[in-house]
């Protein structure tokens, strides 16, 4: 019987066949953890460990709450800096280098056929490159800096056949919100996905970045697309060979807990509402959302494709009266390129307001938290009450091109609501 | 610890980490009592203060979903609180709750047959829960991997266990 992607991977790493259900010990390639390392760091000496047990496991990546809002962040960030320096740990990149998760993929960690777990639930988004990726607690990372090893189960595999082609404008963030809306935020616990079908191979890397990045908002563990010509040339800008990784791909009879088809064709303007990522409508019946703060960036559509995207819809227009937006580049090379484009001017010139390279208002922690009664139509990946500090504010979830014509109308809108 | 009695505390579906235990804390909230006051604090503000060791909660589908944070799980840890039984868990939550050497009981359509307060009992050495009305529901055991980090009192311990071997 054939091998689903999962099963394969695991199996490999396992040395022997396993089947789903299968309870194994693994030595993850990597394992990624950012300004929670020095809580990590606390479990770690609590558990009597002094080294960290392979150095090139741990990668580091400041960017939760950066620069430091308070005293106890920098402490925090300060606590992580000796750490690193003292463990001479060689992956550590400190705040401004850019979201954990863009900075996996930029530089280079993240392959086909890694095994990557990180303390961090999207660390799923590294499966658009073929790997194995998915999160696990600070307690779990811990375990692996003192042994360098985690157990996992082997989950069930369920594959999502995306087909057709996309009306104009419609992003894979269109795509994923109405996968959401359809199985639910459940519709894929402790599932492998393998997202395939003729869109998936047209759809750009970035794109795809996007959809492995919420597999985890559909409950899944990882989120796989099978690695092709665009992760290789990715890669290989980067400076990874392709004799450097092996790709794995599932094989043609491989056996699937459930099968989903959609055809993309059908999908329009897709908006999680408040207060779940499941709450999916059609952006159409929203149009009377009034918009207090429009968030561009983050994760999950932070990288240069998606301010290009929402630059095409703000060039020569100015964010409406009464509402704020911010942008947030997903790394600083992201910052670099969307100002070498020109980007970044039209965003300044449409009255945005750029944030530097964190995961900044996403989690609540600072910048552009919510007061109370307001609300935010966001690119990120969660709309859960009090997410963005406040919880009696409302989130709602939508593609960059959505969330740029918001900002314009300031009230939720659609490019269309912007032409002729 | 075999026998785990207290009185329940229900909720539905889809219950996130960031009702649990908001983001915003997550960075300045570290000293464990004070991550315990904080437990559920956007769901049902009146949890903490009617809480006592050994209370179990009783909840649907999907429960923790969202964030990996730990303190989501290990919230209610520090209340010494008995168990969880949910429908089903987030997978990351399910991890945390075993590292946190806390029992997470997945057991179906129990929601509908309890209500908040009701005396719940737990046998984790005979695996079954004894309902209000004379009922025993069982569950399966853990697995063993899983058990051993579970007996230990959770991942802590039992990496401490191994590290001094």
């Amino acid at each position: 019987m054939g091998q689903t992607f999962v099963e394969k991977i695991f199996s490999k790493r396992a040395g022997r066949a396993v089947v789903p259900g299968t309870i194994l010990t693994v030595k993850p390639d990597y394992v990624l953890t950012h300004d929670n390392s020095a809580a990590i760091y606390k479990t770690f000496t609590g558990m009597g460990a002094t080294k960290v047990f392979d150095k090139n496991q741990p990668l580091i990546v400041l960017d939760h709450i950066v620069p430091a809002s308070s005293e106890k962040a920098a402490i925090n960030h300060k606590t992580v800096r000796e750490f690193v320096a003292d463990q001479q740990l060689p992956h550590f990149y400190d705040g401004g280098r850019g979201i954990c998760h863009q900075v996996v993929v930029e530089e280079g960690f993240a392959r086909p056929g890694s095994l990557i777990v990180g303390s961090d639930s999207h660390t799923t988004t590294y499966g658009a490159l073929g790997a194995f990726s998915t999160g696990i607690g600070r307690s779990e990372a811990a375990g692996i800096w003192a042994l360098g090893e985690i157990w996992l189960k082997v989950p069930e595999s369920m594959k999502i056949v995306l087909n057709g082609i996309p009306k104009k404008h419609i992003l894979s963030k269109d795509v994923l919100l109405h996968i959401a809306g359809k199985i639910k935020a459940d519709g894929a616990l402790y599932r492998s996905i393998e997202f395939s079908g003729s869109y998936i191979e047209n759809l750009s890397f970035e794109q795809r970045l996007t959809l492995t990045n919420m597999a985890i908002e559909l409950g899944a563990k990882n989120g796989y697309i099978a690695p092709d010509e665009k992760v290789f040339s990715y890669l290989e800008e980067r400076g990874v060979a392709r004799d450097a990784y092996e790709a794995l791909y599932p094989d043609s009879d491989a056996e699937y807990a459930e099968v989903v088809e959609i055809d993309v064709a059908t999908i329009e303007y897709e908006v999680a509402a408040p207060h779940t990522v499941d709450n999916v409508k059609n952006a159409s019946t929203l149009k009377d959302i009034s918009v207090n703060q429009v968030l561009i960036g983050t994760c999950t559509n932070g990288r240069i494709e998606d301010l290009r995207q929402a630059a095409e819809i703000l060039a020569d227009k100015k964010v409406a009266h009464g509402t704020r937006l911010l942008i947030l580049p997903a790394s600083n090379e992201v910052y670099l390129q969307a100002m070498d484009e020109g980007l970044l001017k039209i965003f300044i010139k449409a009255g945005a307001l750029v944030l530097n390279s964190g995961c900044g208002p996403c989690l609540g922690a600072h910048q552009g938290v919510m007061a109370p009664g307001e609300v935010t139509v966001s690119t990120a990946n969660r709309n859960f009450k009090g997410r963005m500090g406040c919880n009696t504010a409302d989130i709602y979830l939508a593609s960059p091109y959505v969330a740029a014509a918001t900002a314009v109308v300031g009230r939720i809108a659609t490019p269309d609501d912007l032409e002729g | 610890m075999a026998i785990i009695k207290g009185k329940v505390f229900v909720y539905g579906d889809d219950i996130n980490t960031d009702v649990i235990f908001p983001g915003k804390y997550t960075y300045t909230v570290t000293d464990p009592d004070e991550i315990a006051q904080h437990a559920m604090e956007d769901e049902d503000p009146t949890f903490v203060k009617e809480v006592v060791a050994g209370d179990i909660i009783i909840a649907g589908k999907n429960f923790g979903c969202g964030s990996s944070r730990e303190q989501a799980a290990f919230c209610f840890k520090y209340l010494n609180m008995g168990a969880i039984i949910a429908e089903s868990y987030a997978r990351i939550y399910y991890r945390n709750c075993i590292n946190a050497g806390l029992p997470a009981l997945e057991i179906k359509n129990l929601v509908a047959r309890v209500k908040r307060g009701d005396i719940v009992e737990i046998d984790t050495e005979a695996g079954t829960v004894l309902l209000p009305n004379g009922d025993t529901i069982s569950f399966p055991p853990l697995p063993p991997e899983v058990d051993q980090i579970m007996k230990e009192g959770g991942l802590t311990n039992y990496i401490k266990a191994k590290l001094s071997q």
